[in-house]
């Protein structure tokens, strides 16, 4: 018996520590590791002297890190509040309207997706090109005859965040969209059609029927676009620059906490320390933000 | 259904809806597919007709351009090198990651639940947030500047969904398949290499359209890790690319449109696979 035990665990670790072994180096150990760098001050990648909470308090109040990381940390908060009201509507609108099976339902479908599948990089390049000041998007301007409109979208403190958040709304709304749809397609069709053979309206089948049955991947959604709001970097770094320019109108967390890991904020070289912390919140916000929602949407959870 | 929106045998007020609903999808189709014309239009035309008209139609179709982005600029080693990390990633991904996925779903002990859960750990925590500890260790292990260092932090990217998803798959594989295979003389690799693997088969391309698109496109790490030349994947290529040409409009084009269009040429084949494929972890 007991060597047949062991055989069963021989097998057990033969299929599950190849991948645990990659979890645990790259993933669980570098968690860690930030946690315990960031408690330390650091002379390029040598360690130095316990500080505690030092560089903790250096991100939070002390200059010039402190103006540099409320400014990032409002940039995120942007980027996740438009994304959230601006794309995410747009996707549930536009899951709607393709649950409902329009005429070429099944190629619009398909069309929405399209960006999804593009590198960010690439997406960002693309528009990059077109928002400058001599190209496409102000030609297009110019062609409508509202010449007036023009503007250096990508050269303005207070537009160019939310022509970078515009870009990857253009990318990423296909994803809602879909997610909404399939949501929305798992509604039992028994209630919708009841609901209207009793005369309901449109507003309110949706709002009373459909809605309160598709808070789970409202959630995921939520969960997803928090994520991605605490991880945009590519979006900036292709458009705007390392930076944020201008005047780091457009820096977010990512990027802020690029320029400091690899020099740099301050002095011109990679500051472990201060990094390391600036990794930690960022942990600590995706963590945090996901449970909340999780917490808060699971409550408006129905059950059929 | 009585749900649908059709256009045929409509009353009147309902008919303007779907014409209206149809003038909007529409619009956002052109919004969708002006800007990718337009780009592979202007590839073929020079800056200063770009800059002069940029809506007019190329009059020539050079491909002197592609040539020289695919081979003087090395466009054609970026896409290779893609195209091996990405594959070699996605293979150690679903090795690695079945295996483990079987391990945890196909047997009873005591310790299964926290290892599901080590792997699940990974969904939640931002790995770009770890890159310090990240490049210390590849430092330390001789790995910065070597495509391995990519490929395992790919891998580790790829597992813990790949595991979250299989093993839903595999706990309905039913337990008389495994205990015919036992009397038949399959040990446990037998089992899982010829009955549960081929019955998850569908799960399994489900998984590697999930993964493949975001290690192919991922622009962090390569970025961190791969700065010589030789190594370069498509999206780092494209951006010293475009630090070396920012004014060559011609060229830029034709870079975006050789960066773009063999995923967009695969989605028009595969359009449902990608669609399943990429929300699998978002739809249930």
């Amino acid at each position: 018996m007991t060597g047949k035990d062991a055989r069963k665990g021989l097998w057990i670790a033969f299929f599950v520590l190849p991948g645990l072994a990659v979890v645990f180096t790259i993933i669980l150990l570098p968690l860690f590791m930030s946690l315990f760098n960031s408690l330390f001050s650091w002379n390029q990648l040598l360690r130095g002297d316990f500080v505690g909470l030092g560089n903790f308090r250096k991100v939070f109040a002390t200059e010039p890190y402190r103006t540099r990381f409320f400014n990032a940390i409002g940039n995120n908060l942007t980027w996740f509040l438009v994304t959230m009201l601006v794309q995410n509507s747009l996707g549930l609108f536009f899951g709607y309207l393709l649950s409902r099976r329009v005429p070429g339902h099944e190629f619009f479908k398909r069309v929405i997706f399209i960006p999804v599948l593009f590198s960010i990089v690439a997406v960002g390049f693309l528009w990059g090109l077109y928002l400058r000041p001599n190209g496409l998007f102000n030609g297009f301007l110019k062609l409508l005859g509202a010449g007036s409109l023009q503007r250096a979208w990508l050269g303005d403190e207070n537009l160019a965040t939310f022509s970078i958040i515009a870009v990857n709304i253009w990318r990423w709304v296909g994803f809602p969209s879909l997610v909404f749809l399939a949501a929305i397609d798992n509604v039992p069709v028994e209630c919708l059609e009841a609901a209207y053979l009793d005369g309901a309206k449109e507003g309110t089948i949706f709002r009373r029927i459909i809605l309160p049955l598709i808070v789970p991947s409202i959630t995921v959604i939520t969960v997803l676009t928090i994520i991605g709001s605490l991880n945009v970097f590519e979006q900036i770094f292709t458009m705007t620059g390392l930076d944020g320019s201008p005047n780091f109108s457009t820096d977010t967390i990512g990027t802020l906490f690029y320029r400091t890991a690899f020099g740099s904020v301050d002095s011109g070289n990679p500051e472990i320390g201060v990094g390391s912390a600036i990794g930690v919140v960022i942990y600590a916000l995706t963590f945090g933000a996901s449970i909340l929602s999780i917490a808060t949407l699971n409550r408006k959870e129905v059950e059929l | 259904m009585t749900t649908d929106l059709r256009f045929r045998g409509a009353g009147p007020g309902r008919k303007a809806v779907v014409l209206l609903v149809e003038l909007l999808l529409c619009a956002y189709a052109l919004l969708v597919f002006y800007p990718l014309a337009n780009m592979v239009l202007s590839s073929f035309r020079s800056t200063r007709d770009i800059l002069r008209a940029p809506f007019a139609l190329p009059t020539a179709f050079d491909l002197a351009n592609y040539r020289a982005v695919w081979v003087d600029k090395g466009f054609g080693r970026y896409f290779l090198n893609s195209l091996w990390i990405t594959a070699t990633a996605m293979t150690l991904v679903l090795l690695l990651g079945s295996m483990a996925a079987y391990g945890v779903s196909r047997y009873k002990y005591r310790l299964s639940t926290l290892v599901y859960m080590l792997f699940l750990s990974g969904i939640m925590l931002p790995l770009k947030a770890a890159i310090i500890p990240l490049f210390i260790l590849m430092k330390k292990l001789a790995l910065v500047d070597k495509p391995l260092s990519v490929i395992l932090i790919f891998v580790a990217m790829g597992l813990p969904s790949t595991v979250f998803i299989l093993a839903g798959f595999m706990k309905s594989v039913p337990i008389d398949l495994e205990h015919a295979a036992r009397i038949d003389g399959c040990n446990d690799w037998g089992i899982y290499r010829r009955i549960v693997m081929p019955v998850v088969a569908p799960a399994i391309s489900l998984v590697t359209i999930y993964n493949a698109v975001p290690i192919w496109n991922d622009f962090f790490f390569p970025l961190v890790f791969l700065q010589s030349d030789k190594w370069k994947t498509l999206p780092v290529g494209l951006t010293s690319f475009f630090g070396q040409h920012s004014t060559n409009w011609s060229l830029l084009f034709t870079g975006l449109t050789i960066a773009v269009l063999p995923v967009l040429v695969l989605y028009l084949f595969m359009a449902k696979y990608f669609i399943r494929g990429m929300t699998a972890g978002a739809v249930k």
